[in-house]
């Protein structure tokens, strides 16, 4: 009996070979499909946890209608938890959207209705979520009533936004104010502007008004001007950048006027300076000495220093804007780079853009992601989210940056924004009058930030056709500065 | 304070409903999930019984809480109707199938009605008459199916027919070009009267047994080359249809058995490498292939064109959130092709991601399952069958749940199951009733082997051993 177990083993033996060919296969294939698996799941957790909130506020999403039935979309606060905008819930049950402050913020804050924009677009799925405890939601939904979404606490200055809007008078024009430590936007003004409490009613009056007017627009990211003198700053900075050792010995002999091969360039008023230092041909921004420290760059890497400060690039920013175009290439013709140079040709800025080059090079070269949503919360004040600052990362050197802020703290001390030297804090800064048009009128700037060694508050002043930066672009920034800092 | 506020009664009870239903129905399936796993863990067979009639009485909760959240919230009588007649045919489907399929795998027979419960739901919540068609495939293929042992039974020469299968694959998959019509931009269907047919569905089945039946015999290289061909014919058949979905699928479904076959690393390797020469091919050359890739990319910046389909889903993916809107509180009208391709995606806006994770897992846990079944197949034939099916079935939910994620390029294909349309209905049942029939068979055969034993006076080392293994071999059988 024995033997014949013994004899029977071997086939035995290869037959459960045989059942068990592939078997190692098989285990190899069902693991290697558990991981993808567990990859897909994870990814999948991953896209919920991280990306999704960024993905729902897309302006082509139009699921809020369903949040909308639920939820009452939330409060936009400014800083100091003044209320830009609220729901309110009318006996019928229809909510509509009530901006107390009216045209003051209407480009910042955005509106609700006739395509949303701003941060009530941007931020709008943010704000129909409630984080209120899931009790009282549940006592909500018993009443037959909708829970309150979660409030914005913005950055917004409300007394800086309030300076900006009323400096600004009734000229048409931006205002971008940021912190240059963090990024955080303190003011966002555009002129002129609309009521949003009654842009339903007006719209077809606000989109048929001729093309000059253009209120829906927010001129503080998208307006695309000449940067005028303020672009001095760019073309010093790649001077400096190719000749650091010519900080101290450069010298120009300013007559007023000088021809470049045949390209004019003027001197504003055909102003004789004289004999200038960088620094001088900077306060008195001398277009004849910038013209030439443009014929002495290096094109193809001015481009390159203008596309690290995000010209002709993409910010990812939580509202409209457009571009800033830098329109120089190595082969332009000697004309167009003497005019880019002083900030005249091609080459187009937003508010926006002139204030992050200011605010770079206030926080030492290094630049920060323009934000304007500080922190999420819940109806009964519960933090649900913060936003960090974020660095985009640094731009130019420190010491480079140092150089910059010294010309452009001579700009106040015994330049073109003289007027702004009292102020006890210390001013840095640069004027600019953008010539737009043949007959020479010209968009006033300001760009600058102050303390002049501490920066709290940087700025950039557009004045639409208003003449030059120092006459009409200095005062709003005089009554900004006052209100932030004092005097 | 009016405590009512200012809507009626029903309504009230409907959106406490809904509120409440959102957490219920994820708790009830994450433990649902979790028994599909934890299942593997114990030996004890009366603790599996007691986990496989939770996992049924979970699904019919999960079905009566979705019914009576639909109800309440228009209140149309018929909703009630077409629970009772899917409550009706998922008991029947239960009893029956149980009956019939003596030891299969229980919990590959839960899945399967889990599965075909959440698309009845999701079909029927975002069109009524969508779900009464499905429901109407879903009878007549289940009752088919009960007879599908029989078959397999009676015809055990179903590996002989290798040319008949290629032969017969190819020529359906050819027919479209004859009298076939165009559909979401891919020439893969023919319609007969009000029915519109897939035949790269059912060419999915016959596939696999023609793989099955060639590779069982031998894996030589030469072998191997022809064999490749003739699957090379079928995916480039699919190709010209611009159906890449299913063409992918065939190709490593090919791939999958080849490797088991021959247990050769070597062929997977060089598969796989061809693959991606023939991807970056088609990327060149098909303006549809780059058009899903650039979708894939950037669905963002291509929102009014190629990213269409991607952005939407994810919209909606997205606004649900974990918990999702609610039964019945999204809006699937903004997804494309919601009721088909689409359909994980309305799965989690409404009933949330946690939902649609465990969802994920639990397609993994069916897939587990297969092998399990593929691994204790005595015959060659069968044990290749049971992977291929396996490998084309996972690979599909593969390629749409990541798609509808953007986790990879979509290609627009249906999830087994739970997607609206016959033909993948009756496919998916088809698959899950070949591999739980082979494995009846495969059982029957066991014990056969070992009465025969037992006749002929073996010693008790043997009989033990095999009922080591019986008794090891856990889930899949039963009584």
């Amino acid at each position: 009996m024995r033997r014949k177990a013994e004899t029977l083993r071997p086939p035995k033996n290869r037959q459960v070979k045989k059942e068990g060919q592939g078997n190692l296969q098989i285990m190899r294939l069902t693991y290697v499909v558990v991981v993808v698996f567990l990859c897909m799941a994870g990814y999948f957790s991953w896209f919920m946890a991280a990306k999704s909130e960024k993905v729902i506020n897309h302006p082509g999403n139009t699921l809020y209608e369903a949040l909308a039935k639920k939820i009452r979309k939330g409060k936009i606060l400014s800083a100091d938890h003044k209320v830009l905008a609220k729901t309110k819930t009318d006996s019928s049950g229809k909510d509509t959207r009530e901006y107390p402050y009216g045209k003051m913020f209407c480009h910042v804050v955005g509106r609700n209705t006739n395509s949303m924009t701003g941060i009530e677009r941007s931020f709008c799925y943010t704000m129909l979520r409630s984080h209120i405890n899931p009790v009282s939601k549940l006592v909500d939904t018993f009443r037959g009533e909708k829970s309150p979404g979660d409030n914005l606490v913005t950055t917004l200055d409300y007394g800086l936004q309030r300076a900006a809007y009323d400096g600004l008078g009734d000229y048409k024009g931006a205002v971008v104010a940021l912190e240059p430590s963090t990024g955080k936007i303190l003011a966002m003004v555009s002129k002129p502007a609309y009521d949003p409490n009654t842009v339903l009613v007006d719209w077809d009056s606000l989109i048929s008004a001729d093309a000059e007017d253009s209120k829906l627009v927010n001129r503080a990211t998208q307006g695309l001007y000449p940067p005028g003198s303020t672009f001095k700053i760019m073309t010093a900075m790649e001077y400096l950048l190719e000749h650091p050792e010519k900080y101290d010995s450069f010298q120009y002999e300013c007559k007023g006027s000088e021809s470049f091969s045949g390209n004019v360039i003027n001197c504003y008023n055909k102003e004789r300076h004289g004999t200038l230092s960088l620094e001088m041909a900077f306060a008195k921004s001398c277009n004849g000495a910038f013209a030439k420290l443009g014929t002495e760059i290096d094109l193809s890497k001015f481009k390159k220093l203008n596309e690290k400060f995000y010209f002709n690039k993409a910010l990812s920013l939580d509202f409209e804007y457009s571009k800033s175009r830098y329109s120089l290439e190595t082969r332009s013709d000697l004309g167009e780079v003497t005019q880019t140079a002083i900030g005249q040709g091609k080459t187009l800025v937003t508010p926006l853009e002139n204030a992050l080059i200011a605010a770079t090079i206030a926080n030492n070269g290094v630049m920060m992601s323009p934000y304007c949503v500080d922190h999420v919360e819940s109806d009964t004040g519960d933090v649900v989210k913060s936003f960090e600052p974020m660095e985009k990362g640094r731009i130019v050197k420190k010491e480079l940056a140092e150089e910059i802020g010294e010309m452009m703290k001579s700009v106040v001390k015994k330049g073109t924004a003289s007027s702004l030297n009292d102020l006890s804090y210390g001013v840095a800064g640069k004027t600019g009058s953008a010539e737009f048009d043949s007959e020479g009128t010209s968009h006033a700037w300001f760009v600058g930030y102050a303390p002049a060694d501490e920066p709290k508050l940087v700025l950039s002043i557009v004045v639409e056709g208003a003449g030059t930066g120092s006459q009409y672009a200095v005062p709003v920034a005089r009554k900004m500065f006052e209100e932030y800092l004092g005097r | 304070m009016r405590f009512f506020g200012n809507t009626n009664g029903i309504g009230v009870i409907h959106s406490v409903l809904v509120e409440l239903s959102k957490y219920l129905i994820i708790i009830l399936f994450a433990v649902y999930t979790l028994h599909c796993f934890s299942v593997f863990l114990g030996k004890n067979g009366e603790r599996k019984e007691k986990i496989y009639h939770r996992q049924n009485r979970i699904m019919y909760s999960i079905h009566a809480v979705c019914a009576l959240v639909l109800f309440l919230n228009s209140l149309d009588i018929k909703i009630l109707g077409i629970y009772a007649l899917q409550l009706a045919l998922l008991i029947f489907v239960n009893k029956a199938y149980v009956y019939v399929y003596k030891n299969a795998s229980k919990m590959v027979l839960n899945n399967m009605l889990m599965l075909l419960m959440t698309g009845f739901v999701m079909i029927g919540r975002i069109n009524q008459g969508y779900v009464i068609r499905q429901m109407v495939f879903a009878a007549a293929i289940c009752v088919a199916g009960l007879f599908i042992p029989f078959l397999i039974e009676r015809y055990q020469h179903f590996d002989r027919l290798g040319m008949f299968y290629a032969a017969a694959g190819i020529l359906m998959l050819a027919l479209v070009f004859v009298i076939g019509t165009e559909k979401y931009g891919a020439r893969n269907w023919i319609v007969v009267g009000s029915f519109a047919l897939q035949p790269s569905e059912f060419v999915k089945i016959i596939y696999v047994f023609f793989l099955a039946a060639f590779l069982a015999k031998r894996t030589d290289f030469r072998y191997v080359v022809f064999v490749g061909a003739v699957a090379g014919l079928h995916v480039l058949v699919l190709v010209a249809e611009k159906d890449l979905g299913a063409a992918l699928i065939f190709f490593i479904t090919f791939l999958g058995v080849l490797y088991v076959a021959s247990g050769r690393g070597a062929y997977l390797f060089a598969g796989l490498m061809g693959g991606v020469v023939a991807a970056v091919f088609a990327y060149h050359f098909f303006s549809h292939v780059r058009t899903r890739v650039t979708a894939w990319l950037d669905p963002w910046g291509t929102i009014d064109g190629a990213g269409y389909q991607v952005a939407r889903s994810l919209f909606a993916i997205g606004t649900g959130g974990w918990f999702g809107m609610g039964l019945g509180e999204g809006i699937p009208a903004k997804i494309p092709i919601a009721e088909s391709d689409f359909i994980f995606s309305v799965i989690s806006e409404e009933l949330g991601a946690f939902f649609a994770v465990c969802l994920i897992l639990v397609e993994v846990s069916c897939f587990i399952m297969f092998i399990n079944i593929a691994l204790k197949m005595k015959r060659r034939f069968y044990k290749l069958v049971a992977v291929g099916l396996a490998v084309e079935y996972i690979f599909q939910v593969f390629l749409t749940i990541g798609g509808v994620t953007k986790f990879i390029p979509s290609t627009g294909v249906t999830l087994p199951l739970v997607s609206y349309g016959g033909s993948s209905c009756l496919s998916t049942v088809i698959l899950f009733c070949i591999i739980q029939g082979m494995y009846v068979l495969n059982e029957e055969g066991e014990r056969k082997d070992e009465k025969a034993a037992r006749g002929r006076n073996i010693p008790d080392s043997r009989e033990k051993s095999g009922r080591k293994r019986k008794a090891g071999t856990g889930d899949a059988q039963k009584g």
